[in-house]
């Protein structure tokens, strides 16, 4: 292998990011706890600045280097700043809850900071090794950051259960890749579309293989039956974690669907999309009917999430560039709704006090009518209620899977989407219709009050102005 | 000299945007948000009256028309427009919406910024949902309605109003979205959602009738028709009167609106095969729910289960014409049906509104709407006594008010399809008046029912100003209904003509 310099280039953007990591490493080493806010500010200034690493070296055509390894592409650039984007708004959101609980470390920031390395190399992977080397990285940081809290039994035991069944569902795309690797010779998805377009769709060992691959990317998601780690996670960990991981590694699970399934396994659509009906199907029905007996909302949203990933591989299923698109838009649509969730729970918490019980959003209307209303409007989001964004995110979706004559499939989705509404409505119920139990001020800091006014806010601007993120993931992937 | 200004958009965004600066002016100054939302709505419905007396009546063609780009990805487009069937809605949403802010003036004290913006945002909404010519754009403001609406009745409500609100908030929701599927369905087959190219749409008999179905669904829960009714009495006992207008008086109209505008003219042929079950469902609204009506012991229900009969009538007027058309000795009659049913919907919007207004002043003084803690009224409300007396007559259709005018159409009409038909629809005319004049005889008339009643104070003038424009409304209606008529005659017309045609 020829080393060449410029080759470094489309792979800058994870330079950095490792860079940035190591930095906030080495320099929280010699900071006193009052200093800490110096590695939190490392942290951020860095993640905006990635913003602008990334697209000074991206470029409008794809990129393969590192012998097939890598791939620098649109779709890339767009999924790596949103989730520059929305992890500096979790990291935001998070600082005020992590000091009150003496979390406030640099490690914190060091995970996530891998966290989000892992997922821009699963995203700019081109090969089955470079994505399991970044889902790892991903995964380890992401069972570290659970365990966050040493003293929290409940988090320990989340992280462990969390790490069991990821390792498992590691080894199940190992398995699956390795069969892949024997069947067609080669791990670059390249290659090995080339393969399966030679071989033909019919070969017994390529399916068995992709049969693991589906089940690695189901568990990713959360997609049922894959799914019993993600709400014991979003209950244990704690919320400032719990942020993010339910937010920002969604876009990374849709990048990881989009590498394995469509840029290698491209050629098996008709194998994978039966697979991805069922798994779609089951998450809907499961997350919408169990979210609603939830009375933690950290598991309601838990059950939420599992919905929202059924309706999100609608449009991965689809097969078309238009239900990429879709999909590629639900993904950023709902991390962007999910940390305003998260947010909401992080701003009602404070010192010794988890808002985690639904009768904690009693009467918040009365309390703070500013953030219930931003609430309200998350909450109508994630129902997909027009006008707010939620519902264009389901649309297009809808769209892509009616426009491949699976109307049945439709209709599922928007019975259970029926079904969602209720638990939802439940929580502006308990804001806007009921006395407040807990008449205390709201203690967020004024950072954290005007990130969460203009996620709140967003939901409604990018509902009625939809156009500019849907023609982005449009030309992203580039239909 | 208006057509230039676009009026649709001002009309949609005046009140929306005023209702979003009375919400962000606090509850703190409630006198100061009072006026501007009074100030907001009447400008409102100055606004929106170039749209009558500027429309030409002399076709069915989209008037004030304004299209631009919206979602192009998407094909949407920000495409509004008006004609004969959706502008007297329009104003109707405008005047009526001016009253309910007035209704709200002192009664509602918790939060009143707040309820009057909420009102406000609902104004603007609805008429965006008239004015939609485009499918999506339509339906962003269908499913946008159901939010402040959802509020109003949750926050200002009564004791069960979480359980009926969210009772209404899942029915309209499960009914809307099957509309959606076909509306994406349709898309694809004409590749753009605008609703006038979906009317010239071919369609085969089997998508025609599940389109229909998503269709009917939709619309049949916003009627609300028998057996998907159920939300409606719910809403109306728990929501706070102004609430209850509104619901009655516009929210149930569009559904009508709807079949008018997606499922008659999108699906002719479906609707043409099944249209023994819209008139089925229809009678059992106008019959059953009348009796169900003579038992309620709530004056409130009394008059939402009246409503739900009062729709069946326009449900059955537009859904009798393809009977009329079959038969060959029946000309204009399927005009008269429609036409009835259209009357029917603006008369309804001003009768059920002031009825509901007329429970309000007497549950303002009493807090009871129970009909059994009344008796008597009259002897200590003689003005409020005579406007409930003339509103009563009119919900019963006496002739000379508005209520007569849309029934007799109808029942006219159904003569022309079928004698048992007009039979069924015309019991209403005895239901009807035994259900309001018995509640009437018992609320109003008789000796003082105890010592509350007899402490009655008559109304005030404000509520004077409200029920003495509505009954002037309705005695306007019911005497000269010709102008109304006259304005929907050409939409009405080229909708018949395009129905008769057979997209097979």
């Amino acid at each position: 292998m020829q080393f060449e310099t410029s080759s470094l280039i489309p792979v800058l953007p994870e330079l950095y990011l490792l860079a940035l990591a190591c930095t906030v490493l080495l320099v929280d080493l010699f900071l006193k706890q009052e200093q800490r806010i110096i590695s939190y500010g490392i942290a951020q200034i860095g993640l905006l600045l990635a913003v602008g690493v990334t697209l000074a070296t991206g470029g409008n055509e794809p990129q393969v280097v590192f012998d097939g390894s890598v791939i620098r592409d649109r779709m890339g650039d767009v999924l790596k700043i949103s989730i520059y984007l929305i992890s500096a708004g979790a990291f935001l959101y998070a600082k005020d809850y992590l000091r009150d609980r003496g979390l406030f470390k640099g490690e914190f920031y060091v995970l996530g900071l891998f966290a989000v390395l892992g997922m821009t190399i699963m995203i700019s992977a081109n090969s089955f090794l470079s994505v399991y080397l970044g889902l790892e990285l991903l995964a380890l940081s992401l069972y570290a950051l659970v365990a966050f809290d040493r003293n929290s039994r409940i988090g320990s035991e989340a992280a462990m259960k969390y790490f069991v069944l990821g390792a498992l569902a590691s080894g199940m795309l190992l398995y699956g890749i390795s069969m892949i690797y024997g069947a067609t010779g080669s791990i670059e998805f390249q290659a090995v579309a080339q393969a399966l377009s030679e071989k033909g769709a019919n070969d017994m060992v390529l399916v068995f293989g992709l049969v693991f691959l589906v089940v690695g990317i189901g568990f990713k998601f959360g997609a049922v039956p894959f799914h019993m780690w993600v709400p014991d996670v979003y209950q244990g960990a704690p919320t400032a974690v719990t942020l993010f991981i339910g937010s920002t590694p969604k876009i990374a699970a849709f990048a990881l669907a989009m590498r394995l399934l469509v840029d290698g396994m491209g050629g098996l659509h008709g194998d994978w999309q039966g697979m991805l009906v069922i798994l779609a199907v089951l998450s809907m029905v499961v997350g919408n009917i169990f979210a609603i007996a939830q009375y933690n909302i950290k598991r309601m949203l838990a059950y939420s999430t599992i919905s929202h990933v059924g309706f999100l591989l609608l449009g991965i299923l689809a097969g078309t560039s238009e239900g990429y698109s879709a999909a590629m838009f639900y993904a950023i649509v709902y991390a962007i709704t999910a940390i305003g969730a998260f947010g909401i729970v992080i701003m009602l918490s404070r010192n010794g006090f988890e808002a985690e019980d639904l009768h904690d959003y009693k009467g918040l209307h009365e309390r703070s009518p500013w953030f219930a209303a931003m609430m309200l409007l998350l909450m109508f989001s994630m129902a997909g209620v027009p006008p707010t964004v939620g519902f264009f995110a389901k649309l297009v979706v809808l769209q892509a899977v009616i426009s491949i004559d699976m109307v049945w499939l439709a209709l599922v989705a928007v019975f259970f989407s029926i079904i969602g509404a209720f638990y939802y409505l439940r929580i502006i119920k308990l804001m806007y219709f009921d006395k407040p139990q807990d008449e205390t001020a709201l203690t967020a800091g004024i950072d954290a009050r005007i990130l969460m006014s203009v996620n709140g806010l967003s939901m409604l601007l990018l509902g009625m102005f939809p156009a500019g993120l849907l023609s982005l993931c449009a030309a992203a992937i580039g239909g | 000299m208006f057509a230039d200004l676009p009026i649709l958009s001002l009309t949609i965004w005046l009140p929306i945007i005023g209702g979003i600066l009375v919400l962000a002016s606090g509850n703190h100054a409630a006198n100061a948000s009072r006026w501007t939302a009074l100030v907001i709505a009447l400008l409102t419905f100055i606004v929106s009256l170039p749209l009558w007396s500027s429309f030409d009546s002399s076709t069915a063609q989209m008037q004030f028309v304004e299209r631009g780009s919206w979602i192009s990805q998407l094909n949407i487009e920000y495409y509004l427009g008006v004609d004969g069937i959706s502008m007297p809605l329009i104003i109707l949403t405008t005047f009526i919406s001016v009253f309910v802010i007035i209704a709200g003036w002192e009664v509602i004290q918790y939060k009143p910024a707040s309820y009057m913006a909420s009102f406000l945002i609902m104004e603007g909404v609805m008429v965006g949902v008239f004015s939609a010519l485009d499918a999506m754009l339509f339906y962003v403001f269908w499913e946008a309605m159901l939010i402040p609406m959802f509020l109003i009745i949750g926050i200002w409500g009564g004791p069960n109003r979480v359980y009926a609100t969210i009772k209404f908030f899942l029915y309209t929701f499960f009914g809307s979205v099957f509309m959606l599927i076909a509306l994406i369905y349709m898309y694809f087959q004409s590749g753009s959602f605008d609703i006038l190219a979906f009317h010239d749409l071919k369609l085969s008999l089997n998508e025609q009738i599940l389109i229909f179905v998503a269709f009917l669904m939709a619309f049949a829960v916003k009627v609300p028709m028998w057996p998907v009714h159920t939300w409606l009495p719910d809403a109306h006992v728990e929501a706070p009167t102004g609430g209850s207008v509104i619901l009655a008086a516009i929210m149930l109209k569009i559904g009508g609106y709807g079949f008018l505008r997606f499922s008659l003219p999108i699906t002719p042929d479906a609707s043409q095969h099944l249209d023994w079950l819209v008139i089925t469902l229809s009678l059992i609204a106008v019959v059953y729910i009348g009796f169900v009506a003579l038992v309620q012991q709530d004056m409130k229900k009394l008059i939402a289960y009246s409503s739900i009969a009062h729709m069946g009538f326009v449900t059955l007027g537009f859904f009798i014409v393809f009977m009329i058309a079959a038969n060959p000795e029946a000309t204009g009659g399927a005009l008269l049906g429609v036409e009835g049913g259209m009357v029917q919907m603006i008369s309804h919007g001003f009768i059920s509104a002031a009825m509901f207004l007329c429970v309000g002043v007497l549950y303002d003084r009493m807090h009871s709407r129970q009909i059994a803690d009344y008796g008597g009224v009259v002897h200590s409300m003689p003005i409020f006594a005579g406007l409930m007396v003339f509103f009563a007559m009119a919900n019963a259709g006496l002739p000379g008010t508005s209520g007569f005018v849309g029934e007799f159409m109808v029942i006219l009409a159904s003569f022309r399809a079928d004698f048992w038909f007009a039979f069924l629809a015309a019991t209403t005319l005895i239901i009807g008046a035994a259900y309001t004049l018995w509640m009437v005889k018992r609320v109003v008339f008789g000796p003082v029912a105890n010592d509350k009643v007899a402490a009655l104070e008559d109304i005030s003038n404000r509520e004077f100003f409200i029920l003495g424009s509505m009954a002037i409304a309705v005695l306007l209606l019911g005497l000269w209904p010709a102008p109304l008529i006259e304005v929907m005659d050409a939409s009405i017309v080229d909708l018949l003509k395009h129905i008769a045609v057979s997209k097979l």
